[in-house]
């Protein structure tokens, strides 16, 4: 087991090099010069020279590719060149924002989409089925971003209840703060839910098949407690892989529900930094999104290997 | 599409039954939120060439010895009185006595020797720099009075003064001034949410009148629905310029908001590679012009009338002659003159456009009208930083689209490897006999000049001076219509 993990342990720092390294060229050969962005048309060659220098940028491209390496073992991912200030600091404000949004959209969609297709498998083939699998299909075909402006129009606009958009910041308070990602969240989540609902209905109505629900019925107990007490536990194993499968789709989701609602979210960070060539906060991101994807796969690797013996042969 | 309409009359209705807690609030309202199209990328304005950096802090947080007024034209500011001395090179500043930082630094000549030298030093990198280079000698006699002696007479230095990159600065806070920004406005920097809001508060040290306004929030939104949105929801008092025109008229025919049109620096053009067969033909080009019909295109653009231009220069400037009608639409003219210029059937090029999404609507247009004579322009997308370097730098282009928004920038012109490539001996002279030329009379007719000149050579296609959407609360007062100057002034504002 050991040598197994040694050798996952050796892949695993190789892929991450790997990623590195292509990240750096691909950006690296991105025609644009950072410090022109910043100085704009009317730039002295001077000025341009000067914020080069300060940049970094007048170094040889493998020495920065190794002063990147070593910044990102040590935790130093350098200064962004448009908002000059730590890197590692937009992230941390920026995910102040995303993780709070992407965990109210996953808590979101399985409180809707669970509960609607228990409902739809228990009523199999009746019209609260086809409603529920109507609103699925509606939840899939819909895309979030107008669902998003939707939203805004209803509750923003026309009723005044909440923001249009934007994040006063958690320092503003709780509540307040939590008021405003309730749109977006539910921009984000209505796609998730109709997923869960469908995910759920079929994997309840497979459930309902099985021999131990058929004597939890004979036993005499309801309907509802047979299908809250043994059958859902059973249902809900596909449920969680799906959500767990959904969580990269939701960061994803949350770039183009970030620019609507106007939210200070890592997906607006990788937006704008594109946007305004602010290569060091890109390679650090697309690195961050890699790295993170790299270990997942490390980790389910580790897994099979303790579950299937055979495996730590290959 | 019933929904729509329900939604809307429900809309409707809330406005109404709101209507009269908010005129009633408006009493005790001492704070505002204004909304802009793009972030600052960092709050020091003497380091990086971002409009909205001086949108946000020029003449609120920073302040230069003289200021832009709103119809551009220049007030003492730091500096209370000035006088030139008949040398022509030599400039006396009275300076504002109690004014300081907002650390409590009191303001001194010495800052203002520190700030102008800081602005030429070998490692600066202030956008401007130019405008300090023709500064031979700052002198100190006392804490009050800074006396700068020029190189050569130098007409627009004062001008210069009042732009964002001429702020006077501290030895103790300007290093950190991108992140933490001290100097002595009106308004001061309190909090700063990268992504979304800057929050200022009034400045009680001040040394002019007291704004009218306690707190200020400059709020960040790109996306143009959302900007439309949020000030229909009241989110935000103020939009300085609207990035959705399409929403005009709705939001004209909302009561509580005040909309209004105003004019910018922004000459928008068809840039256009002089140096590059055909380009460099003066009948090819004045065969563009003459396709051009420019009151299609802005209307196009915009839905409603903006100023159109006929040479580089805008309709703000008191030197501004109307060039519109040099080279009136006129396509059978044009096809005529490209078959004079040896293209009788036309010919192929390329149309780089840049992100911004009047370049995007532009293009499809200019495209358009120049197929009506022949000339084929393949529509290139390009992201800005591509844009500056491929169609700034290397000039690899044949006709792209941008406005360029520095006030006063017709000198571009007469520069050494520009990227328009126009290479003219008399329009250059013309250029430095305006920079030498201190009476103002004077110098405006040599502006005429260079406007006519650049029309007649048909240089570009000028197109429109860049409109600013206003958009604002209508019990909010002061706010900017024309921008001679891309800035905000929080202290002008105050509540109905």
């Amino acid at each position: 087991m050991i040598a197994y993990v040694l050798r996952r342990l050796l892949a695993l720092v190789l892929t991450l090099l790997a990623a590195a390294l292509v990240i750096f060229v691909v950006l690296e050969v991105l025609p644009g010069d950072p410090a022109a962005v910043t100085l704009g048309l009317n730039a002295a060659p001077e000025a341009l020279a000067a914020l080069r220098t300060e940049m970094g940028l007048d170094k040889p491209a493998a020495l920065r590719f190794v002063l990147w390496l070593g910044g990102l073992v040590t935790g130093d991912l350098g200064l962004s060149y448009t908002y000059r200030v730590p890197v590692l600091q937009l992230i941390a404000e920026r995910m102040a924002v995303t993780l709070p949004l992407s965990l109210m959209a996953i808590a979101l969609a399985t409180a809707i989409g669970i509960p609607l297709g228990m409902l739809a498998a228990s009523r199999h083939g009746r019209l609260a089925d086809a409603g529920v699998m109507a609103f699925a299909q509606a939840g899939l075909a819909i895309p979030n971003f107008w669902f998003g402006l939707l939203l805004v129009l209803v509750f923003a606009v026309g009723l005044g209840w909440l923001p249009a958009g934007g994040f006063p910041g958690w320092q503003a308070g709780f509540g307040t703060a939590l008021k405003s990602l309730l749109m977006p969240a539910l921009a984000l989540a209505l796609p998730q839910a109709a997923i869960i609902a469908r995910v759920t209905r079929s994997s309840m109505l497979d459930t309902l098949q099985e021999d131990f629900v058929r004597t939890a019925r004979a036993k005499g107990l309801s309907e509802g407690t047979t299908m809250r007490r043994h059958a859902l536990r059973n249902a809900l194993i596909p449920v969680v892989t799906i959500l767990g499968l959904q969580f990269s789709v939701l960061i994803a989701g949350a770039i183009i529900i970030e620019n609507v609602f106007a939210l200070p979210g890592l997906g607006r960070l990788v937006f704008q930094a594109i946007a305004q060539h602010d290569l060091i906060v890109v390679k650090d991101l697309v690195m961050l999104f890699a790295g993170a994807a790299i270990l997942i796969n490390f980790a389910v690797e580790l897994l099979y290997g303790l579950i299937d013996p055979r495996l730590r042969q290959a | 599409m019933t929904t729509r309409r329900e939604l809307l009359a429900g809309a409707g209705l809330a406005a109404l039954a709101a209507q009269l807690p908010v005129v009633a609030l408006a009493q005790a309202k001492d704070s505002v939120t204004i909304a802009q199209t793009l972030e600052p990328p960092t709050l020091d304005p003497t380091s990086g060439a971002a409009q909205a950096i001086r949108e946000v802090t020029l003449q609120n947080i920073f302040e230069g010895l003289v200021k832009m007024d709103r119809t551009g034209k220049l007030q003492p500011c730091l500096a209370e009185s000035w006088t030139i001395a008949d040398d022509n090179v030599t400039y006396s500043f009275k300076l504002r006595q109690g004014a300081r930082f907002h650390d409590d630094t009191p303001f001194t000549a010495e800052q203002v020797k520190f700030s102008f030298e800081r602005a030429v030093a070998p490692d600066s990198t202030n956008a401007q720099r130019q405008l300090f280079a023709p500064i031979a000698e700052i002198a100190t006699p006392d804490p009050a009075t800074v006396v700068i002696k020029l190189k050569q007479p130098t007409a627009n230095f004062l001008y210069g003064l009042s732009w964002g990159d001429a702020v006077i600065v501290a030895p103790a806070s300007a290093a950190n001034n991108k992140t933490s920004p001290v100097g002595t406005g009106p308004f001061k920097f309190l909090r700063w949410n990268r992504g979304d809001r800057l929050e200022l508060a009034r400045f009680d040290g001040y040394w002019g009148e007291k704004p009218a306004l306690a707190r200020a929030i400059f709020r960040f939104m790109s996306d143009p629905q959302a900007q439309v949105a949020a000030l229909r929801a009241g989110d935000v008092d103020a939009h300085t310029n609207l990035a959705a025109p399409e929403a005009v008229p709705q939001l004209k025919a909302d009561a509580r908001l005040k909309v209004t049109i105003g004019r910018t620096e922004g000459e928008t053009v068809l840039a256009t590679n002089n140096a590059k067969p055909p380009f460099d033909n003066l009948k090819v080009r004045q065969a563009i012009a003459h396709a051009l019909d420019r009151k299609t295109i802005a209307l196009g653009v915009y839905g409603f009338d903006v100023d159109l231009i006929g040479s580089h220069f805008s309709p703000l400037h008191p030197a501004y002659v109307d060039l519109t009608n040099t080279y009136p639409y006129d396509p059978a003219k044009a096809k005529a003159l490209l078959a004079e210029a040896g293209f009788p059937n036309g010919f192929n090029c390329t149309l780089k456009l840049p992100p911004p999404s009047y370049a995007r609507r532009l293009g499809e247009i200019v495209a358009a009208l120049l197929a009506q004579i022949g000339i084929n322009a393949a529509i290139e997308p390009l992201e800005f930083p591509q844009w500056l370097e491929r169609v700034f730098r290397n000039k690899d282009y044949d006709l792209s689209i941008i406005a360029h928004t520095e006030p006063l920038d017709i000198d571009i012109y007469a520069r050494d490897g520009y990227y328009f490539q126009y290479k003219d001996p008399a329009f250059k002279e013309l250029i430095a006999k305006i920079a030498v030329t201190l009476p103002e009379a004077e110098r405006n007719a040599l502006y005429k000049q260079a406007q006519e000149k650049l029309a007649r050579d048909a240089v570009n296609g000028f197109l429109f001076i860049l409109p600013k959407i206003t958009v604002a609360n209508a019990a909010l007062e002061g706010m900017w219509t024309d921008w001679p100057l891309p800035v905000t002034p929080l202290a002008e504002l105050r509540w109905r």
